[in-house]
C-alpha cells in the first residue's frame, strides 16, 4: 500500500511545480529529455570542465557518464519510478601532479550542480585526521570528520596510509570499518573519494577488498602528453598573468621534453614548479636593469632566457 | 501530563523530516548543534547531560540527525533535546531549542503545599517520575 501512495505524491508534486513554472502539465506517461536537460545545469557544468581542465579523457568520460546518468534518474522520478540512489564513491589513482586532487575538489561543486550531493563543501583529510593515538581515540576522530562532510565530499589523499599492513594492531582498521559502513549505509548522504599512487592504492585496496567492491568508479589518470603539459603550462601563466614570449615557448617545449627523461617528473606540478622558478629568473632579470622603464609586457613576458638558465638545459650538456 | 519546553513543544512531536529540516535551518544560521538528554523532567532542570560534545563546522543535517539517532537508539526512554548554540559576540547562548525525543508516559508533577509561618503556603511541584533513582524513572 505504502509503495503505490508514494510515487502518486511525487507525481503530483512535479505536475504541481510545473504548472506553477507555466510550462503546462507534463503527461505521467512520458518525460521531456532536453527540457529536463535544460532545466539542470549539466551542459554548464561539463563545458566548463572542458575548457578548464587539459587533458584527462577518462575522467571527463566518466564524469559525462555521471551527468547522463543523473538525468535519467531526474526522468524516473519523474515517471514515479523509484530506484535507491546510485552509489557514487570514487577511487582517484595516477602518478605524482596528474591532477588526482584538482578534480577531487572540483568534482564536489560539480555533484552539488548536478545535484547528487546537497551541499557540495570538500572535507579533505588525510590518515592523521582520521586515525587517533590511543585506544579509543580514533572512532570519535573518524565519525566528526564523516559528519562534517555530510551533504558533501569526504576526500581522502594518500589513502593507503589508512592501512599499516607491518602493524596488526593499527588503529587504522578501525577508520577503515567506520568509513566502510557509512558509505554503505548513508550513499545519499556523502560521497567518498580516495586518490593515491596507482601501484600503492592497488596493494590497498587487494588488503582491503571491502573497499574495493563499495567504490563504483576507479578511475585512472593519465600522464600528460607533451602537447598537454605546454596547454597546462599557458593556462598556469594565464591565471597569474603572465605569458611566454614565442623564443620562450619554443625553449619550453624543449624544457619539457628534457624534464620528462629526468627522475622525479610529476607531470602538472613540475610544470607549476618550473613556471615559478622562471618568474623569479624573470623578476631578477628585471630588476638587474634599473634604468628601465617597463612596460605592462616587459613585466607580463617570460623571455627565452628565463626558461634556458634551467638546471635541465645545463644539466644534458653536461652529459 | 505532556512536558512543554523549548520551541515547538506545544505542536505535535516532529517527524525526523522535521527535526532535520530544523537543524539544516540552525546550521544555515551558522549555529552549533549540541543533543542533550536527562530523564528528569523539572522545568528548572536546565543542566541535562551531553550527548557527545558540541557539532561545530557541520554543514548538513544528516551529521547531526545520526547523533540524534544514536542518542535515541541508547536513550529511548528519557527526554532529548536538540539544542543550537549561536557563538556570536553578543549573542554566545542557545538560540533554540526542541524536544526531539520524550518517554512513552509522562506521569506529570504532584503540587505541593508547604505551610510555613502565619498559614503562608509554599508551592512547589515534584515529578513523579522522578521520584524513582536515576536511570530508572521511565522503563
Amino acid at each position: 500500500m505504502h509503495d503505490a501512495t508514494a510515487p502518486m505524491a511525487s507525481e503530483t508534486t512535479e505536475r504541481a511545480k510545473a504548472d506553477a513554472a507555466g510550462t503546462g502539465t507534463v503527461p505521467p506517461d512520458r518525460v521531456d529529455l532536453s527540457a529536463l536537460l535544460a532545466d539542470s545545469r549539466v551542459t554548464e557544468v561539463l563545458d566548463e570542465l572542458d575548457s578548464e581542465l587539459i587533458g584527462l579523457k577518462p575522467v571527463k568520460s566518466r564524469i559525462r557518464d555521471i551527468a547522463a546518468l543523473l538525468l535519467i534518474e531526474r526522468a524516473r522520478k519523474q515517471l514515479g519510478l523509484v530506484g535507491g540512489s546510485p552509489s557514487l564513491h570514487m577511487s582517484f589513482t595516477g602518478n605524482p601532479g596528474t591532477g588526482k586532487t584538482t578534480v577531487a575538489l572540483r568534482i564536489a561543486s560539480i555533484l552539488h550542480k548536478l545535484g547528487f550531493v546537497r551541499r557540495g563543501q570538500v572535507v579533505s583529510v588525510t590518515r592523521d585526521e582520521l586515525v587517533g593515538q590511543y585506544i579509543g581515540h580514533t572512532a570519535p576522530k573518524t565519525k566528526e570528520i564523516l559528519k562534517k562532510a555530510m551533504g558533501g565530499v569526504l576526500f581522502i589523499d594518500e589513502a593507503y596510509y589508512l592501512h599499516r599492513p607491518d602493524n596488526e594492531r593499527d588503529y587504522g582498521q578501525e577508520a577503515i570499518e567506520i568509513l566502510l559502513q557509512v558509505m554503505e549505509s548513508q550513499r545519499e548522504d556523502l560521497v567518498v573519494i580516495l586518490a593515491g599512487y596507482g601501484d600503492r592504492m592497488d596493494k590497498f585496496f587487494a588488503s582491503n577488498p571491502g573497499f574495493r567492491s563499495r567504490i563504483a568508479h576507479h578511475i585512472d589518470f593519465p600522464d600528460y602528453s607533451d602537447d598537454e603539459l605546454l596547454a597546462i603550462a599557458e593556462l598556469m601563466l594565464h591565471d597569474m598573468n603572465y605569458r611566454f614570449s614565442p623564443d620562450a615557448r619554443q625553449a619550453f617545449v624543449r624544457y619539457i621534453a628534457l624534464r620528462k627523461t629526468q627522475p622525479l617528473f610529476s607531470n602538472a606540478r613540475s610544470i607549476r614548479n618550473a613556471l615559478d622558478r622562471m618568474r623569479l629568473r624573470q623578476a631578477n632579470r628585471l630588476v638587474a636593469d634599473l634604468d628601465r622603464v617597463l612596460t605592462a609586457d616587459d613585466i607580463m613576458s617570460l623571455e627565452a632566457p628565463d626558461v634556458l638558465a634551467s638546471r635541465v638545459f645545463s644539466n644534458t650538456s653536461v652529459e | 501530563m505532556r512536558i512543554t519546553q523549548g520551541t515547538f513543544s506545544f505542536l505535535p512531536d516532529l517527524t525526523d523530516t522535521e527535526v532535520s529540516a530544523q537543524i539544516d535551518y540552525a546550521l544555515a544560521q551558522g549555529w552549533a548543534i549540541g543533543v542533550e538528554y536527562t530523564d528528569d523532567p523539572h522545568p528548572r532542570n536546565c543542566y541535562w547531560e551531553m550527548w557527545g560534545n558540541p557539532m561545530f563546522d557541520l554543514r548538513d543535517a544528516a551529521g547531526a540527525m545520526t547523533e540524534v539517532h544514536a542518542c535515541r537508539k541508547a536513550h529511548p526512554h528519557t527526554y532529548i533535546r536538540v539544542n543550537a548554540f549561536d557563538a556570536t559576540r553578543g549573542f554566545e547562548t542557545t538560540r533554540l531549542s526542541f524536544i526531539v525525543n520524550r518517554p512513552a508516559t509522562e506521569p506529570g508533577f504532584l503540587l505541593k503545599r508547604h505551610e510555613v509561618g502565619g498559614r503562608q503556603i509554599q508551592y512547589t511541584i515534584e515529578s513523579y517520575a522522578a521520584q524513582a533513582p536515576e536511570g530508572r524513572r521511565y522503563e
